[in-house]
């Protein structure tokens, strides 16, 4: 039988493909996708080529660059983004979990001096077997990746 | 000649090799024997306690003091326009530094001593930042343990009582897993050593051991260093139940090798009786002396090149 491909095509803009199954909908809320004006389609838990499963998301007229793909790989390290025009693929290319993350998030430990000081908050990124942990430049607390999509 | 630590901020013990270390300690046994009591003429340090502290502030300004350097600064941040009218701890640094040759900083919030060495136009110390970093105890903990041992390395040491908040046991573990040492935590379930120190650890190789009281392991022993445990962590019944395992009496003492040494930072509660003092064991207070020389060691080496053989 064939398979039919079950989100909607775009004709220009991202698809975000092999997203872990369950990460589609905290990726769409930590970069604010949905509060903008663009068409969103995404999948949830649709069958992967190794018979697994993986969440899907297009973003019509919208591309990723370099650096929100980095960011983007601390919640799917396993990601592909692909650029379209005219419905063909022009780019597509996987995500890479940076050495150190700056200027994104806030640093969970309430009493981290970053909070209220005129500095960016800087991350030094280890992954650990499974887990991406983010160690605070400043106050030197380590987080899992997790904590900062759910503290979004 | 020049040495390694010129010029370079003193912020976490991570930030530190195992030959500086050595070049630390090495200096604190030279200004021990040999004080040198014009080393820092006509320097300036500051020294900003955001934070009030009793034993750290006095014994770094002593050190300052006996190296012949002149002091500024506060010993808490109530009259400081910090304090007062709410002026960033950047610009703080910003405008102090220029005045100083060296900052020593302690402030109750974690990362404020890497910030400050951000801002600051001289050498930053970090004299305690939050929960997070207190380099100068840690260094002062292994001059002390050098002195008392002759080595740092492949020590039996035991840390004993709060684990989990100590960031005095989590930092010198960390600088003592460099020398191959072997590690005996004993604590109550709810304040074992945190799993970051336990993964570096496993990361590093070393050996480590956890009980449920000293017992098993105490006439082992090269090093037992004793924390206090904070009794508003626990309710009355919890504390007194663990009174008896995590208090050290000189009668728990008996049959120990003749090297052991007790350590302490200070202040200590009832978590060591007083009968201890009088054993040759006890080194908490000579350890407490050592802050004077540790602290002289890192001003000598992060101010002037006359130490160190590089």
């Amino acid at each position: 039988m064939k398979k039919q491909l079950t989100v909607e095509a775009i004709e220009h803009g991202t698809v975000i493909d092999h997203i872990s199954p369950g990460q589609g909908i905290k990726i769409l809320k930590f970069f604010e996708l949905s509060e903008g004006l663009q068409r969103i389609s995404i999948g949830l838990n649709l069958p992967s080529h190794d018979g697994s499963c993986k969440d899907l998301i297009k973003i019509e007229n919208t591309v990723f660059d370099q650096n929100q793909a980095n960011q983007l790989a601390l919640f799917a390290p396993k990601a592909t983004i692909n650029v379209i025009e005219n419905f063909e693929v022009v780019k597509k290319f996987k995500v890479a979990i940076p050495e150190r993350i700056t200027g994104v998030f806030t640093c969970p430990n309430s009493n981290c001096i970053s909070l209220n000081e005129p500095v960016d908050s800087r991350f030094d990124i280890k992954q650990a077997k499974s887990d991406i942990k983010l160690k605070c430049h400043y106050c030197e607390k380590s987080f899992l990746s997790g904590l900062f999509s759910e503290l979004h | 000649m020049s040495n390694p630590l010129y010029n370079k901020d003193i912020i976490s013990i991570s930030n530190l090799s195992r030959s500086e270390l050595e070049l630390i300690v090495s200096t604190a046994k030279q200004l021990k024997q040999y004080p040198s009591p014009d080393l820092l003429k006509n320097k300036v340090i500051a020294s900003c306690f955001f934070e009030a502290s009793t034993r750290t502030r006095l014994s770094f300004e002593t050190a300052v003091n006996r190296l012949g350097g002149d002091i500024i600064g506060f010993p808490d941040s109530g009259n400081t326009s910090l304090g007062k009218k709410g002026e960033t701890l950047a610009d703080s640094v910003k405008v102090i530094s220029s005045y100083c040759d060296a900052f020593f900083i302690r402030h109750n919030q974690e990362g404020a001593a890497r910030l400050a060495s951000e801002f600051s136009s001289v050498p930053v110390i970090n004299g305690g930042d939050g929960s997070n970093q207190h380099p100068t105890q840690t260094l002062l903990d292994l001059f002390t343990i050098y002195e008392t041992q002759g080595t740092l390395d492949k020590l039996q040491v035991a840390f004993v009582g709060d684990l989990k908040y100590g960031r005095t046991v989590h930092s010198l573990t960390q600088a003592l897993a460099l020398f191959n040492c072997e590690f005996h935590f004993i604590a109550p379930s709810v304040l074992s050593m945190p799993d970051y120190i336990i993964d570096e650890l496993d990361a590093a190789g070393c050996k480590y051991t956890i009980h449920d009281t000293l017992d098993p392991i105490v006439n082992s022993l090269d090093i037992l260093y004793m924390t206090r445990v904070q009794k508003e962590r626990f309710d009355e019944t919890e504390y007194q139940h663990m009174k008896s395992s995590f208090i050290l009496t000189a009668e728990m003492l008996e049959g120990v090798k003749d090297n052991l040494r007790v350590l302490h930072p200070l202040p200590r509660v009832d978590e060591i009786t007083t009968d201890v003092d009088n054993t040759p064991y006890a080194y908490y207070f000579q350890q407490a002396e050592n802050g004077v020389y540790a602290r002289q060691a890192l001003l000598a080496l992060v101010l002037t090149n006359k130490f160190g053989d590089q």
